[in-house]
């Protein structure tokens, strides 16, 4: 406040004392007025984010592969702080509104005194069911959701939407980056080794496309059958390393095993218990994803420290989809110079709009289906191996086109 | 993998016309090979490495050319090496991670861009004090300081912005939005403006000091390369402020900026992952770090012609040259 008056030409004490009142009336239209220069005084624009999702202790064949409970949310504080530490020179604060439910819950409720407490952007980490349950109710609000954990193509696709903004990369892009790695290493002869649940047929579905497109073959799936098993027991161990091999045993000559199993029921057996010594891929073994808790290139160390001091823990993909969502926004209201909505979704919408998420290159968001284009990392337990796009993969339009379903493909019609 | 392009050029070159009169020490710092490598601008051959402590990346020299500073990121300091012996003879204290630095004029003071704490700290070469530390946006990154030594300005990637800093009351008077993750921040030697580059959002913003506001935008467009791979980082600007060479990274050119039109007027290719650049003291040449082809490329100022690549260690990140 004092910047402002002291910088204020005052020729008598009356209009000092009137300059002093029209700044209490209306301080946002004077700091308007304000060259940059002046801007010690900016009044504060409060930006609320919802974050809504669907959370439940999981167990997983490894211990090291159990979600933590904050995973994404963790990302979308610390992206918070971030937007905060930029606001503080613009005159924005962003605080986070987070409820809560169960994986198989009615999310509608919740979601209703979400928008009734004023969130106009919402990021999700529901599933695809959940997600469509409240899609619509949210563009009849003027609300602009931000999914950050569901990785179902159907969402870009026949349910794809126009306020939907997706950070999570599909089924299809995993898939695909995955693929053109195996393919540059010419491991073209695939095994495919599928669970029996929802999601590890779509991603079976996704590995069998990405075989097509990439030129891979598929020389026999086998589907692994859950019939329901202990994850934790003493001596399971055992079992298991009589069980691998077997389910392994006379397949045809293969270069690789692809693993699905979203599930956590038989995938991260596989490696080191094939029949035939064959490395292992997939969702075990080597595995694509959005993000790598060791990936450190493209200013990547900075991400990753500023994470693991906030939360003590390593930074997860969907740690890094939440943290992007957020970051857009921030960009979003920075750029567009305001934090209404219409003006939000109109920037992030332009071709003017990108985001810079520590890959290497500017992201962007397809306009046919409003899906994150976005380099997919290779990596095992440790280490990134690899980073897809892979050099070759062309694309008349972005090499990043070439994971995941293209414009041409497309079945989505945004409405 | 190396480029061999440069090495073609530099048998063409006329080497009478490209060589300096001078000879100086050029350092250049090897994020990866953690050491320092001394090279003959007269010879354009290596004559000397110097180790260092980890992940080297910001290099400057003192005025008097008797210092050079080198930033050690993961060792958390700021080493000085005597350009006399080729020895380390001490450090400065430099908060965490420092990843760049700019001395101001007179060669007594410090500014050191922290990443992770997003923060300046400000230095006392002498008594190796921290003066102050200045809270500014996400990842500091890049630091210029204006000829008069009276302003700095830092800029913070994932904030997108230019902090322009008062040196006497180490505060913050403006904040100028540039494109994404801006890197580099050059005053022309007039002190008239401040060119930031900006990584991802592929630009250099020209920004007036007088006003604090941009004036330009310069982009920059390569036949045959999508524009994710241009990066601009590293930016000189010649001492009569006419001309403007801009580190294009993985588009492994060096872009030549008529600094008056604001005109690209030429790409020189050099090496892969272009960095940093340091004009020779006579600024008849110019050198370019290519971090991917672990070496560094002389360009002669007049033709804008790659004169010669000279390996140097791994992942050849800044470069500074000895003054006259």
């Amino acid at each position: 406040m004092n910047g402002l008056v002291m910088k204020s030409t005052v020729p008598n004490t009356l209009t000092f004392l009137f300059g002093f009142f029209l700044l209490f009336v209306n301080v946002s239209e004077l700091s308007a007025q304000q060259s940059p220069a002046n801007q010690t005084a900016k009044p504060v624009v409060d930006i609320r984010i919802g974050y809504l999702r669907a959370y439940e202790p999981q167990l997983a064949l490894s211990v090291l592969d159990i979600p933590p409970r904050d995973e994404g949310l963790a990302g979308a504080n610390v992206a918070i702080n971030d937007n905060n530490t930029t606001g503080k020179f613009l005159g924005q604060k962003f605080t986070l509104d987070v409820e809560e439910t169960k994986f198989n819950a009615d999310v509608v409720p919740a979601f209703k005194e979400m928008i009734a407490r004023g969130n106009h952007f919402v990021l999700t980490d529901i599933s695809a069911k959940q997600l469509l349950a409240i899609a619509d109710l949210a563009k009849d609000a003027g609300v602009l959701l931000f999914n950050v954990g569901a990785t179902d193509d159907i969402l870009r696709e026949k349910e794809c939407r126009s306020n939907v903004f997706h950070t999570a990369p599909t089924r299809s892009m995993l898939a695909d980056g995955l693929a053109q790695y195996l393919v540059w290493k010419q491991w073209r002869k695939w095994v495919l080794l599928y669970g029996s649940h929802d999601d590890d047929k779509l991603y079976a579905d996704a590995i069998r496309r990405a075989a097509t497109r990439f030129g891979a073959t598929i020389v026999e799936e086998r589907l692994y059958e859950d019939k329901g098993t202990a994850r934790r027991t003493d001596s399971g161990v055992v079992l298991v390393q009589q069980q691998m091999p077997v389910f392994t045993q006379n397949l045809p000559e293969h270069d690789v095993v692809i693993v699905a199993d979203e599930s956590e029921v038989f995938g991260s057996y596989v490696p080191y218990r094939t029949w035939t010594p064959r490395p292992v891929a997939g969702t075990a073994g080597l595995v694509a994803s959005s993000w790598h808790p060791a990936s450190e290139q493209w200013g990547g160390v900075q991400i990753q420290n500023r994470f693991a001091k906030t939360t003590g823990r390593r930074m997860l993909s969907k740690d890094m989809q939440a943290w992007t969502a957020v970051r857009i926004l921030g960009e979003a209201v920075t750029r567009a110079k305001s934090a209404e909505t219409k003006q939000v979704e109109d920037y992030i919408k332009s071709d003017e709009f990108s985001i810079a998420a520590f890959k290497g290159q500017k992201l962007s968001f397809r306009n046919w289906n409003w899906q994150l284009r976005q380099p997919i990392l290779i990596g095992d337990g440790h280490s990134v191996v690899s980073t897809s796009p892979q050099a070759g993969f062309l694309h008349q339009f972005s090499e990043l086109d070439t994971l995941g379903v293209d414009r041409p493909e497309t079945e989505c019609k945004l409405k | 993998m190396r480029h061999h392009m440069c090495l073609l050029a530099a048998t063409v070159a006329l080497p009478f016309l490209a060589q300096p009169s001078w000879a100086n020490m050029v350092y250049v710092s090897n994020e990866k090979g953690n050491s320092v490598t001394v090279v003959d601008s007269k010879t354009m051959e290596v004559v000397k490495t110097i180790d260092v402590g980890q992940r080297p990346r910001g290099i400057t020299i003192s005025p008097d050319g008797k210092i050079v500073y080198v930033c050690a990121s993961d060792d958390d300091t700021v080493q000085m090496i005597d350009t006399a012996t080729g020895e380390i003879i001490g450090s400065l204290p430099s908060g965490p991670d420092p990843e760049l630095f700019t001395l101001s004029p007179d060669g007594k003071t410090l500014y050191i861009a922290n990443e992770d704490d997003n923060l300046v700290t400000v230095i006392d070469v002498e008594s190796k004090g921290v003066i102050a530390e200045i809270p500014v946006g996400v990842e500091p990154e890049g630091m210029g300081v204006s000829p008069d030594g009276k302003t700095i300005v830092n800029t913070s990637e994932t904030t997108n912005m230019a902090h322009f800093i008062d040196t006497s009351t180490h505060e913050i008077t403006d904040n100028v939005l540039v494109d994404s993750r801006p890197r580099y921040a050059q005053f022309k030697p007039d002190g008239s403006e401040v060119w930031v580059s900006a990584e991802i959002g592929g630009t250099v913003s020209v920004i007036d000091n007088a006003t604090r506001t941009v004036t330009h935008k310069i982009t920059f467009e390569i036949q045959g390369l999508r524009s994710e791979q241009i990066q601009p980082v590293g930016i000189r600007i010649s001492s009569d402020g006419k001309k403007a060479y801009v580190a294009l990274g993985p588009a492994n050119r060096v872009a030549v900026v008529n600094a008056e039109t604001y005109q690209v007027e030429k790409y020189v290719l050099v090496g892969q992952r272009v960095w940093q650049l340091a004009f020779m003291p006579d600024g008849k040449s110019i050198i370019s770090t290519n971090g991917l082809s672990n070496d560094i490329t002389f360009i002669d100022t007049e033709t804008d012609e790659p004169i010669k690549s000279v390996t140097v260690g791994q992942l050849p990140w800044g470069v500074a040259v000895a003054p006259n």
